[in-house]
């Protein structure tokens, strides 16, 4: 494919909890640095797609950066929200329709794990009254029956959550910067077996805004343009094992993260050996190990070796989640997506400070997963 | 003390032997929990409704070791008095793998492969004082 779409500005408002600061603000926060990073104002902005889960509708947002009249539309896809308005933004350029624009996602979320509105996920008032509307409770099933199958220990998910930490300590925009050793993440409260609190990232708030151009336009306005090589969002299929599902089939389905894997290493003509670092979602330790196979990345099973030789460290052959991932920035659902590709811009930029991936990584890989069982990839090269 | 069910169609009631309710798809045979009237199988847009098997297999399971948020949950969410309860997929042979609570919680005593068989359990009291009840699968123990 060629570099049809580029990203040129980045902006990014701080994830943790800002009490007195809403979800919104937050947004606009976000874009305004973007709009500084690519040296463009507002009014250079020819369309935007943005959303939130729980922050409110994000065109509003425009009484705010100014009544333009641009195209503004709202995007509200669960957790491939992030994914869904920059697969918008590039699919608008790359149509020819504009030239450049910007993709927001931001969020906040009330503390603890997500209540989950059952009858707006299609599910009965039963399900959620008996004590399995949680999402937690697919996380911890989904890693119990991948440790059982393919041998994957605790160890290794002490091993990927205070890498997160240790990741989270060297990045000024996470939310959790305290480092937390292998034993504190096993001795933490266990929440939904064999998932202990450490292992798991929480709901919380943040910003992030994209800006995207034509890439001869890119070339004429920055110096250090990244171009999007694909962008991919998928839906389950039948089969597939998903959170919040009363019922699950008998056959076996890999699941949407793998064909949107696959969808995306075809759409970039590349293939798995070719990335130098990737964020993966890791909604909790397990699921980081997970889509490391699921994502193309290495065999299951393979995972084990691999963490305990430290190949997914900032200095290993194949880091992931170099920012912290969810664990250390936690969730908000609108932004974690794009919060992902920030982190890659700046990786294939050369300007992720402590954290920065040695030997001038060439191509990054995103990937999200969530309810109802969505999930969205983008691969970047520079 | 009267005792009434969750939701009405989610499982038998009464029934001193309850089965889960679940359709099946009269095109390609699929079963489906709970009922649903499209087949996400085959496409197919008429189901029948079935009695789910009774007994099956822990496919995997997990705790649930923190109170959870009420609305929905109607159990007791007070983290003060809250008891963990145990969540699995149990693999109806043939069928399909349904979502519970076990009446098992201890890590230690549940294994991957198990047999189990369903259950009902009281979940709370509601205002008129009636006991509420909901579905669980609880091992089967050998004989």
């Amino acid at each position: 494919m060629s570099d049809d779409v580029a990203i040129i500005g980045i902006g990014m408002h701080e994830f943790g909890r800002h009490p007195g600061v809403s979800g919104m603000d937050q947004g606009v926060i976000a874009v305004r640095r973007a709009l500084a990073d690519a040296g463009l104002a507002w009014n250079d902005m020819e369309f935007a797609f943005g959303g939130s889960l729980a922050a409110g509708a994000a065109d509003t947002m425009v009484s705010q950066l100014g009544l333009t009249g641009l195209q503004f539309i709202n995007v509200a896809n669960g957790c491939a929200t992030g994914g869904s308005a920059l697969f918008s933004a590039f699919s608008t350029i790359k149509s020819g329709m504009c030239d450049i624009g910007i993709a927001i996602g931001f969020d906040k979320h009330e503390a603890g794990a997500f209540r989950v509105n059952t009858r707006g996920s299609g599910l009965g008032d039963w399900y959620g009254a008996s004590g399995m509307a949680l999402t937690t409770q697919f996380f911890g099933m989904k890693i119990n029956r991948y440790m059982h199958e393919y041998g994957i220990t605790e160890d290794s998910l002490a091993k990927v959550a205070s890498k997160a930490f240790r990741n989270g300590s060297k990045n000024p925009m996470a939310w959790r910067r305290r480092p937390i050793s292998e034993d504190e993440v096993k001795q933490s409260a266990m929440l939904s077996y064999p998932l202990t609190q450490y292992m798991f990232c929480s709901p919380g708030e943040g910003g992030v805004a994209l800006i995207l151009a034509k890439a001869d336009r890119a070339r004429e306005l920055v110096k250090n343009p990244i171009f999007l090589k694909a962008t991919v969002v998928r839906s389950r299929r039948f089969g597939s094992f998903e959170v919040l599902a009363p019922s699950i089939a008998l056959e076996h389905n890999a699941g949407p993260t793998v064909d949107a894997s696959k969808a995306a290493f075809e759409m970039a003509g590349i293939g798995p050996k070719d990335v130098d670092v990737a964020q993966l979602q890791d909604t909790e330790a397990g699921a980081e190990i997970m889509h490391m196979a699921e994502n193309g990345f290495c065999e299951h099973g393979e995972q084990e070796a691999m963490i305990e030789a430290g190949a997914t460290e900032i200095n290993g052959r194949f880091p992931v989640n170099t920012d912290g991932g969810c664990l250390a920035n936690g969730e908000p659902v609108g932004a974690s997506g794009l919060r992902q590709v920030y982190e890659n811009v700046l990786q294939l930029r050369g300007d992720a400070g402590d954290r920065q991936v040695p030997n001038n990584p060439k191509v990054a890989y995103t990937h999200v997963y969530g309810a109802p069982g969505i999930s969205g990839v983008t691969i970047l090269s520079r | 003390m009267k005792q009434i069910p969750v939701e009405e169609g989610v499982f038998t009631w009464p029934s001193d032997t309850p089965h889960l309710l679940g359709s099946r798809c009269t095109a390609c045979g699929n079963h489906m929990f709970p009922t649903q009237s499209g087949c996400p199988r085959c496409a197919g847009d008429e189901t029948e409704t079935v009695e789910l098997a009774r007994r099956g297999t822990l496919w995997t399971w997990t705790v649930q070791g923190f109170a959870p948020k009420a609305p929905p949950y109607m159990g007791d969410a007070d983290p003060k008095t809250f008891k963990a309860f145990g969540v699995g997929y149990i693999q109806l042979p043939g069928e399909v793998k349904v979502e519970a609570r076990l009446t098992e919680s201890d890590p230690t005593k549940l294994k991957i492969g198990m047999e189990m068989e369903l259950t009902l359990v009281p979940l709370y009291t509601n205002d008129d004082g009636d006991e509420v009840m909901t579905f669980a699968f609880q091992p089967v123990t050998s004989a």
